[in-house]
């Protein structure tokens, strides 16, 4: 298949060897577990049980928040021992509303949803429904609920559903391990997306520094015609949505536009293998696997964990630390988040759990930029990192957001390239911040305006009335006056 | 959880990279050449280019603690070290002590730091003291003398040069014209450059460097062995060297073809001055040359045919550093002309239109 280059980009040490022969295994369950009720993009889930209920693995424990929402499942078979404000994985640190279960150990399944017997002759609401349900969503790291994903084939023409298997991030080995051990899982589960999207064509891609994954799902995928499997190149990041779309069809998605509006739906590979559970057992997603590595890490590893297990269970099963990690990282080192804690559960968009050393993170103090322009040939964005660096450090978010801060995909690129140390994509997010903050506020602004302009028109409009009907009754008085003299008027 | 900074963030992984790294390996680059036309130029030669360059960190020194900022990793960061090398480079051999003294009050004190330091600098430094110094001292400047290898017959032994270099004792005999200061006085008196021509060094020693000149103009050959290195290290690339030689040698080119008497032909100017070293270490100076590769391929064209404008009709014979500052003063306008197109948009910054789909 012919492929298509993408803009700038970088080579970083990609140590995916540290873990990528390290076959899938099972955390073994541990006695608590920590659903939080949001760990995806849009609503909080709403929750369904009370302290002290049992529940069967798989129930829904709380229901979706609203239409940009997943619901949650229990993992396992438990008692709910609390529903209280616990640390998430996120960099916040903030605490979030989860349902803490304290597993029986029995592990036993709750009564599921029946399968959809052949899922190629139901419509595309029956599946996005049964995805909805089964709380999926986007497994590499986005964490977007999948069946808003899935329904956009409703309102666009799509041609290809582009399954990504590219992994580009450094240490992950997860995808790479669910391609290379479950690739009739994923098939299938492309397959039905495929037809849920009504796309006729499926293209999996998947960076070549994964020969064997590619091999694989080769094999798995040849018996249908309408999968093509592709090796791309190996440069981050490969795995950007808009900038694998333009590596496989060459087509562009302009700005504030999405990948479907030119006709591509791209989903993770994890997700495919998600929807496949939930489609052909009705198995909600209660578990992923999960790259535990980096220097600090004892022995990496891909570990299938139940979501809620915290990341302190996974790194035990490690062998705990080999050395004190500099920083603790949730998904890849280019993009991933800083951990608060190691009592953060696992949650559904955790990709990997890094413990990275000092002297693999290699950040150094910030000094004065040489303009050596690396991060302008790097930018895979084609944005001058350098240029909106120097207005943001000033406040100056108006000219930033002019320069494309907002077109940012905050890879890392500029920051892992920069000669200086400079925190280029730190500055980024924050003038991203700032500038949605102040969105916020001038549309709240506007609002309080056209709310007063509403009110004044509405006041003048009363005063106008009133003195029209003022002067009418005038008028009335005086024509009446007029008419009594009239009649009064001897003939 | 002591360990655990929630404020960090990404990415958790760099480049091993630095610009202590990038200087050095730019001063690595510059040795071959410099070794060379040391031992050519001999004793006076290596004195000057040590008062320069030392001149030049302890002018750094000096600005960064009136500036009240840490000056060991300042210093450690071979910026100073770079720019006086490059200044040394660009002056005769055998001038006196205190024009690289000078030349480093002029690189470091005004050019760089009254910018603010690293970074801020508009100008080369090297280049603001080279032309500052050449408008100042037209004389001591442009004394150039022939090559007296070290050791070799007639040479200055170290006694001579130190009188040379500190007692400003230049014997009169030894001194020479560049080749484009030669053919340009010929010129002037009315000899066509068809004659001069004859009498300059023939190309051939021109690229080896043996002849009359400073260490960086001549040796064409070892400054593009250091380029070529900086190019294999991905510390440049070949736009801007490409841009300065190619439109120097195509302006050169053109016109000697229009008439060969007034007008030297493009491989003289290729391998005469400062071409290659402007080419390969002065044009190509991060700071104060755009960041864009296109903007590199604009400023270097600019450098180049520049160059090719002030050594024909301006008074000076070698233009490289005029045309070097003059284009450094375009920087800021070059980069806002030719920031990158970005994803999604069009040259202007308008979202891309949502083609007819198939
Ligand atoms: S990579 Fe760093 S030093 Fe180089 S131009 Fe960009 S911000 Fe400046
Ligand atoms: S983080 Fe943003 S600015 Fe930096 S390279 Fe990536 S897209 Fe470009």
């Amino acid at each position: 298949m012919k492929l298509f280059p993408i803009r700038g980009g970088i080579h970083p040490d990609y140590r995916k060897e540290l873990a990528s022969e390290k076959a899938i295994v099972a955390l073994p369950l541990p006695a608590t577990l920590y659903i939080p009720l949001q760990m995806h993009i849009g609503a909080p889930a709403e929750v369904l049980v009370n302290e002290g209920d049992l529940v069967k693995k798989g129930q829904m424990i709380a229901r979706s928040g609203g239409a940009v929402s997943v619901p949650q499942h229990a993992p396992t078979s438990g008692r709910i021992q609390a529903i209280t404000q616990i640390v998430a994985p996120h960099p916040s640190g903030l605490a979030q509303t989860t349902i803490v279960i304290e597993a029986d150990g029995k592990d036993e399944w709750a009564e599921l949803p029946e399968p959809i017997a052949d899922p190629f002759a139901a419509d595309t609401f029956a599946i996005n429904e049964r995805v909805a349900a089964s709380g999926i969503v986007g497994m590499g790291g986005a964490a977007f609920p999948s069946a808003v994903k899935l329904s956009l084939g409703t309102l666009k023409k799509l041609d290809t559903l582009l399954l990504n298997g590219a992994e580009c991030e450094p240490y992950l080995t997860c995808d790479d391990r669910v391609m290379r051990e479950y690739a009739d899982e994923i098939i299938d589960g492309a397959r039905i997306m495929a037809h849920a999207l009504g796309a006729p064509k499926v293209v999996i891609a998947i960076e070549q520094n994964k020969p064997q994954a590619i091999d694989i799902m080769t094999k798995a995928a040849a018996a249908f015609a309408e999968i093509a499997v592709v090796g791309v190149p190996v440069q981050y990041p490969m795995g950007s949505e808009r900038h694998l779309v333009q590596a496989i069809t060459g087509r562009e998605t302009p700005a504030r536009k999405l990948t479907a509006d030119i006709g591509v739906v791209v989903h993770n590979v994890a997700t495919a293998r998600a929807v496949h559970h939930a489609v052909r057992f009705g198995r909600p997603l209660v578990s992923r696997v999960v790259t535990v590595s980096g220097g600090a890490v004892r022995e990496p590893n891909n570990i299938e964990a139940p979501i809620g297990a915290r990341v302190a269970d996974l790194i035990a099963f490690c062998g705990g630390f080999e050395a004190e990690p500099a920083s603790l990282v949730n998904g890849g080192p280019m993009m991933g988040q800083p951990l608060p804690s190691l009592d953060a559960p696992v949650v559904k968009g955790m990709s990997g759990i890094l413990a990275l050393t000092a002297a693999e993170i290699n950040q150094q103090p910030a000094s004065a930029c040489i303009r050596c322009g690396s991060c302008v040939t790097i930018c895979p964005c084609g944005l001058v990192p350098v240029e909106m660096a120097a207005f943001i450090r000033k406040d100056n978010f108006e000219v930033a957001a002019r320069l494309g801060v907002m077109d940012c995909v905050s890879c890392g690129s500029c920051s892992w390239v920069c000669p200086s140390h400079i925190p280029l994509v730190q500055y980024f997010n924050y003038a991203k911040g700032m500038i949605n903050i102040q969105e916020r506020e001038r549309r709240k602004n506007d609002q309080t305006r056209i709310l007063a302009e509403a009110h004044t028109q509405r006041v003048e409009k009363a005063a106008a009335e009133k003195a029209a009907a003022l002067a009418a009754k005038k008028a009335q008085a005086a024509a009446a006056a007029a008419a009594k003299q009239k009649d009064e008027t001897p003939a | 959880m002591s360990f655990l900074s929630t404020h960090q963030s990404g990415p958790f992984t760099h480049q091993v990279s630095s610009v202590q790294k990038t200087m050095f390996t730019v001063l690595l680059a510059l040795m071959p050449a410099t070794a060379f036309n040391l031992y050519l130029f001999g004793w006076p030669a290596i004195l000057l280019f040590t008062v320069t360059i030392g001149s030049c960190v302890a002018a750094e020194a000096v600005c960064l603690m009136l500036a009240g900022q840490p000056t060991k990793a300042a210093l450690s960061d071979y910026s100073a070290a770079l720019s006086g090398w490059l200044l040394a480079m660009s002056l005769p051999p055998w001038a006196p002590w205190w024009i690289g003294v000078l030349g480093a009050v002029f690189a470091i004190g005004l050019a760089k730091h009254t910018f603010g330091g690293i970074g801020q600098n508009m100008f080369n430094p090297a280049m603001v003291a080279r032309v500052a110094l050449l408008v100042s001292f037209p004389v001591v400047m442009t004394a150039w003398v022939m090559p007296h290898p070290l050791f070799s017959a007639g040479a200055p032994g170290l006694a001579d040069a130190i009188a040379i270099t500190f007692g400003g004792q230049v014997p009169d005999s030894v001194s020479a014209a560049s080749a484009l200061g030669y053919v340009k006085t010929e010129l002037s008196r009315g000899i066509p450059v068809t004659q001069s021509i004859a009498h300059v060094p023939d190309l051939m020693d021109m690229a080896l460097g043996t002849r009359a000149g400073s260490l960086g103009e001549t040796s064409a050959v070892l400054i593009l062995a250091g380029g070529l290195f900086l190019m294999a290290k991905r510390i440049i690339s070949w736009h801007t060297p490409v841009a300065v030689m190619g439109s120097l040698f195509l302006m050169g080119t053109l016109f000697h073809a229009i008439d060969p008497a007034r007008y030297t032909d493009g491989l003289f100017h290729l391998m005469s001055g400062a071409t290659f070293l402007g080419a390969f270490f002065i044009c190509t100076d991060y700071v104060t040359s755009p960041v864009s590769k296109k903007g590199q391929l604009i400023f270097g064209a600019g450098c180049g045919m520049l160059t090719w404008t002030i050594r024909t009709y301006a008074g000076y014979p070698e233009g490289m550093a005029f045309a070097v500052l003059l284009m450094n003063s375009l920087t800021p306008i070059i980069d806002q002309y030719t920031r990158p197109r970005a994803f999604g948009r069009t040259l202007k910054g308008e979202p891309l239109p949502l083609e007819g789909k198939l």
